[in-house]
């Protein structure tokens, strides 16, 4: 039985077994979801937007579906995957489960808590009627997968004009209870007029084993409201993980998702932004530093549809060894999107001769009134400045680095949170196999 | 100090120098002056070790150690510092940051423990000032958006602040306005000491009027051809390189 077959007919199993309420619209919401799956499969390299990362070596594990029982974790052991010298809310998830013992969640202010009772509690049926789903049905198989097997995730609900003085952090580890095991964490996001809120959200294996994380992350900024969310993937050489994140967006709204990929085996990251409103700002950021047979896969997508809005994307590549970099950025301009600015720039260093980038902006502009641009370079470094930095006694392989590190900059630069940048800084340092000594 | 011995080196199997003899003791400021192409960066990123060119011929040697066999940064950690004709801009990268990590790397070829963010930070406040460097200006990525003047008095703060033996300043001069080059002629005869040496090479004589050489050379295809006194930089600021040729 392929995986595909054996996720089909555990579906039932899933529903019955956890105890989910077969009369309600999440119920209906699930059944057409693994009916949709059922239909489409998973995506192959013959579908367009995959011709560049094949799922297909994935697809042969003998996953397990629902991992056994929540293992004892101590807080030592994921202490050092916290950014933990900052305040903070925790949300701590050990292989799908959530544990109240290692989190940090608040109804007070706002709710950091879970999607399970989100969907659940009456006092919550807005969530089901006006957010759950409803962005992340667009024509994708592996998002429709994720909705039928929904359970457990993060739920932040911001209400109107509320600063959320805290980070909130979401931590989604697997334990290796199971050889292979398939996670499928849901999250849903709600930040309200006025209100501005910062995330970070990290996926760690801690054993050798084998994971397949199957995210989805949806995000409704409303009116005026604020949302950075900043992704790190720094994942084992056995864990892969793909994440479909969409974020909804109404007038003079900014949000900005920033993703760091360091690690992990295959890594897709689609990223979708659908405009609801004038004068919106969208920002996409990342970094990928990779090496050896490490893959990642970014596919963006901003959709303007409302005239006067702009959207920023920068993302860079730092390919070694034998990994291979997709960069897939997407930008459609409808004919009421009058006054849009897009910007797109995908810059990639190839440091090995076997590394391999495929770069492929696609820009959609059907308004004529608009400002876009896009380029994409990839080179190699520049041994003219690492022979200056050799003559002022840093030597090659530090001074590779440095221009790296500088390479990359631009990126970090953006980073809102002090910590975190100490933190991505320390882990490009860690990656690029130095210290510097300082910090940038 | 520096001992030159019948140099012949090649880019792209092209010689460019062929055959140079040239003799620095500590303490002495020499000059090599010369016509565009006569080779003059060329001997610069020779000693300072650009592996693009290929020595075929002769040796370097510094202080009786040959330098063949050694990478650009060990020879800056033997004492060699080039200033650049054209600085490398490094956006993301400050100032002090960069000659921070350039000292200790330094330090660490030398054997040396790195020096404590205190010493670091007033030894860089101490040498700014020699200078007249702004200090807003360190907090800039290294030569990022600088102008002539600013790339150049960089690289002298850099020198002095790496303290070489044997300071080779590559048309240094170049893009200065009056103003500038005084700072940084004053810096670089600050720095001077009977146990170090300076290699101006310069197309012009201007420079010389403030860095005063003890010996000047004239290099043209590729060899040496006149050597001389101070008074040759004024005798060629004259009469041009033609009647040398």
């Amino acid at each position: 039985m392929d995986l595909k077959e054996k996720l089909v007919s555990s579906f039932l199993a899933f529903e019955n077994k956890g105890g989910l309420d077969l009369d309600s619209k999440v119920h209906s919401i699930r059944l057409n979801a693994i009916q949709n799956f059922e239909n489409e499969g998973f995506p192959t390299k013959k579908d367009e937007e995959w011709k560049y990362t094949s799922l297909r070596p994935l697809l042969k594990h003998d996953f397990s579906l629902f991992p056994s029982n929540e293992k004892a974790i101590e807080f030592k052991k994921v202490k050092e995957y916290l950014i933990n010298d900052i305040e903070s809310y925790t949300l701590i998830f050990i292989d799908g489960v959530f544990s109240s013992y290692l989190s940090s969640t608040t109804h007070e202010d706002c709710d950091v808590c879970v999607l399970s009772s989100a969907l659940t509690r009456p006092k919550y049926k807005m969530v089901v009627d006006n957010y759950f789903n409803t962005i992340a049905k667009n024509n994708n198989s592996l998002a429709e997968l994720n909705t039928a097997f929904t359970k457990e995730g993060a739920f932040i609900n911001i209400p109107k004009n509320t600063i959320v003085q805290k980070p909130i952090q979401i931590l989604n580890f697997s334990t290796g209870n199971e050889k292979e095991v398939i996670l499928q964490p849901r999250n849903l996001v709600i930040v309200g007029e006025n209100s501005h809120v910062q995330i970070i959200e990290r996926h760690q294996n801690l054993s050798k084993n084998t994971t397949l994380t199957n995210s989805v992350t949806e995000i409704f900024v409303h009116k005026r409201a604020i949302v950075d969310y900043y992704k790190i993937q720094n994942d084992t050489d056995n864990s892969s993980l793909i994440d479909s994140t969409f974020v909804s967006q109404k007038q003079q709204s900014v949000a900005s998702v920033s993703t760091f990929s360091f690690g992990g085996n295959i890594t897709r990251n689609n990223l979708e932004f659908y405009h609801e409103g004038e004068h919106i700002t969208s920002n996409l950021n990342g970094i990928s530093i990779l090496n050896e047979k490490q893959h990642v896969d970014n596919h963006t997508l901003v959709n303007h549809k409302f005239p006067n809005c702009e959207s920023h994307e920068l993302y860079k590549g730092i390919y070694a060894d034998k990994s291979v970099g997709v960069f897939n950025g997407k930008v459609i301009v409808q004919q009421e999107a009058q006054k849009t600015n897009a910007f797109q720039q995908n810059n990639n260093i190839l440091i090995d001769d076997g590394a391999t980038i495929n770069a492929k902006p696609q820009l959609e502009i059907f308004a004529d009134d608009v400002k876009c641009s896009h380029g994409c370079t990839i080179g190699q470094l520049d041994e003219s400045a690492l022979f200056y930095m050799q003559s002022r006694g840093i030597p090659k392989k530090e001074a590779k680095a440095l221009l790296l590190f500088a390479f990359g900059n631009d990126v970090v630069e953006k980073i809102k949170i002090p910590q975190l940048k100490t933190r991505i800084t320390k882990l490009i340092a860690k990656n690029l196999g130095v210290n510097l000594g300082f910090e940038l | 100090m520096l001992s030159i011995k019948n140099l012949h080196a090649n880019i792209n199997d092209k010689e460019i120098l062929k055959g140079i003899n040239l003799e620095i003791k500590a303490g002495e400021v020499h000059a090599i002056m010369g016509p565009n192409g006569s080779g003059k960066s060329t001997l610069s990123a020779v000693i300072a070790g650009k592996e693009e060119y290929e020595v075929t011929e002769g040796s370097v040697i510094l202080n009786g150690e040959d330098l063949a066999d050694f990478a650009p940064e060990e020879r800056a950690h033997k004492g060699v510092f080039l200033s650049f004709q054209y600085p490398v801009e490094i956006p993301g990268v400050t100032v002090t940051n960069f000659i921070k990590t350039a000292i200790n790397e330094t330090r660490k070829g030398q054997g040396l423990k790195e020096l404590p963010a205190k010493e670091m930070l007033k030894l860089i406040r101490e040498k700014a000032d020699l200078l007249e460097i702004d200090r807003k200006f360190l907090s800039r990525s290294l030569n990022e958006g600088f102008s002539g003047g600013e790339k150049k008095r960089n690289e002298i703060f850099q020198m002095a602040m790496l303290e070489p033996k044997l300071a080779i300043l590559d048309e240094t001069d170049s893009g200065l306005d009056i103003d500038a080059l005084k700072v940084v002629a004053n810096g670089v005869n600050k720095l001077k000491s009977k146990d170090n040496a300076v290699l101006v090479i310069t197309h012009y004589q201007r420079l010389l009027d403030y860095i005063v050489p003890d010996f000047v050379h004239v290099l043209h295809n590729g060899r040496i051809v006149k050597s001389g006194g101070k008074e040759l930089a004024l005798e060629l600021e004259e009469k041009g390189y033609d009647w040398l040729k």
